[in-house]
């Protein structure tokens, strides 16, 4: 499917979508957070879109809001898309979980909550993955600070 | 003494027992925690960070021209491959034109280093199912490349021999007979590997039928590489999305349905001889020119996102960058390929042996700072 095909089919499932093309080679979709995992699960599941191959999965930071981004690809069709989400929760922030709908986010997640504190609900084994249990803060951050390891220039 | 007492005495139950962080099988510090009853696996459940660095963090501080020395830290078996991709995403943002003579020279190394990365993984899948001697048969060959690699670029292993614009250095004068000579040689040594190894009765029995994936789980767990093409998904970057030259060279992706120990083992090995064929194709057709456009000193991305895949000896590599507009990405993510990889290693190895366990993660071929980035 082209961008424009799937931003119509999309589009036409939840009038709060908002959709981007600009500064990236890949159709942009945010998604509120409370719809997300309607969204993905019809994203996966749909004839059409099919974006069975979850390919990257990353926490941002982007200064007020924390964010999870979704890279994903249909294996049949080849087209791509990538889903955009984000809480303006710093102290306990909560996303759904997309590990039922996707296998490979089960770890994928597991290191977005290791360095950016962020919350999968119905995520089955939702601890640290690189850094040890008793660990301060969360590093990839920009509020952290880390006096004695980090440089700062 | 009756039998129904002795059942009773000695029945069996769960326990625990650590693989490494420092077991020979792991490649690594990679600590698998193992719930086991008997000799049958319940549970694995990998223990991860012994060697996290944290490059993604460091990557927010650094040039793009830094970041490059610190991809070939994580899968260092695949260095030139994950320079490249760096570079590639630069190129791509700045829009930058390559010159032809870059790409063929990329793209020949960066087969060259999945032959030498696939030569020592065949050596240690050997060594972990009891064969000492493929682990020389793989090392003698590898050197050959590694010759190869220094006499280029200076270094063995990390070569860092890709910067944003070309290449670092001109290739040496000998490159091209060194190559040749390489395929000349590594074809009478590859038919080796097969009577050795590929054809030897034992080894069928450990790996056929172990640890056996499905095509819908390899999609659903990301896989990619060799251990997703093993199970039947075309999923070969470099047909998919070709970078550099790539688009240029014919080659087959090595497909098998099987999805076990021995469907990977055998893609790995065709896939030494497609990489070589491509090699063929380019290094009599080295186009004449620039090694190197010329970059400003202080390379600023255009405010944006960028998303670049390559084909490393592992599986697919992606580099996310974020870029506001400065000298450093405001967030750059490494999609490792050995990560995705290792998420499915409970869900294969589950009510298999321990010895299974050991020819699995053989053929999963994880290296671990690409897991730790």
């Amino acid at each position: 499917m082209k961008n424009e095909e799937l931003q119509e089919l999309i589009g036409s499932w939840s009038p709060n979508l908002t959709f981007a093309v600009e500064g990236s080679q890949y159709l942009n979709v945010s998604v509120p957070i409370d719809e997300l995992h309607d969204i993905m699960f019809k994203l996966k599941h749909n004839d059409q879109t099919n974006l069975d191959y979850l390919f990257c999965l990353s926490g941002v930071d982007w200064g007020e809001e924390l964010g999870v981004v979704y890279h994903l690809e249909s294996t049949n069709f080849r087209h791509s898309l990538v889903v955009k989400t984000q809480t303006a929760e710093r102290e306990n922030p909560v996303i759904d979980s997309v590990y039922d709908i996707w296998a490979t986010a089960e770890f994928h997640e597991r290191e977005v909550f290791d360095f950016f504190g962020i919350k999968f609900n119905g995520h089955p084994n939702l601890k640290r993955l690189f850094l040890t249990d008793d660990w301060d803060g969360f590093p990839l951050r920009k509020d952290y600070e880390d006096n004695i390891n980090m440089i700062i220039k | 003494m009756e039998t129904t007492t002795l059942t009773s005495n000695f029945k069996s139950e769960e326990y625990f027992i650590n693989m490494g962080p420092q077991h020979p099988a792991t490649h690594g510090v990679l600590r698998l925690l193992l719930t086991i009853d008997g000799e049958i696996i319940k549970k694995v459940e990998p223990d991860l960070g012994y060697i996290h660095r944290s490059i993604e963090k460091m990557c927010e501080r650094d040039s793009y021209q830094q970041i490059v020395h610190l991809t070939d830290r994580m899968d260092y078996l695949s260095a030139n491959i994950n320079n490249e991709a760096v570079c590639l995403t630069v190129e791509n943002a700045l829009q930058l034109e390559i010159p032809d003579r870059v790409k063929v020279i990329r793209t020949i190394i960066g087969e060259l280093t999945r032959i030498s990365s696939h030569c020592l993984w065949w050596g240690v899948m050997g060594m972990d199912v009891g064969a000492l001697t493929t682990y020389f048969y793989g090392f003698r060959d590898r050197e050959l490349l590694n010759d190869i690699f220094e006499e280029t670029c200076g270094a063995r292993l990390t070569m860092n021999y890709n910067v944003p614009g070309g290449l670092m250095f001109d290739i040496h004068p000998n490159f091209v007979k060194r190559v040749k000579e390489f395929i000349t040689h590594f074809k009478t040594k590859l038919p080796e590997y097969d009577r050795l190894l590929t054809d030897n009765i034992i080894f069928q029995k450990r790996a056929i039928g172990v640890g056996v994936l499905s095509k819908e789980d390899a999609i659903s767990y990301g896989a990619s590489g060799p251990v997703g093409r093993a199970s039947g998904y075309s999923c070969d970057v470099r047909k998919h999305h070709p970078y550099s030259a790539l688009d240029k060279v014919t080659f087959n992706e090595a497909l098998r349905t099987e999805g076990d120990t021995y469907a990977r083992y055998l893609v790995r090995i065709q896939e030494m001889w497609e990489s070589m064929s491509i090699v063929e194709q380019l290094i009599d057709n080295i186009p004449e020119g620039e090694h190197r456009v010329a970059t400003n000193a202080v390379i600023k991305l255009p405010k944006g996102e960028y998303y670049q895949k390559v084909e490393t000896a592992r599986g697919e590599l992606g580099v996310y960058v974020i870029s506001t507009g400065t000298k450093s990405p405001y967030r750059l993510k490494f999609r490792s390929p050995g990560f995705s990889n290792l998420s499915l290693l409970n869900h294969i190895a589950v009510g298999g042996k321990i010895g299974d366990l050991v020819a699995t993660m053989a053929t999963l071929d994880l290296v671990i700072p690409d897991i730790d980035r």
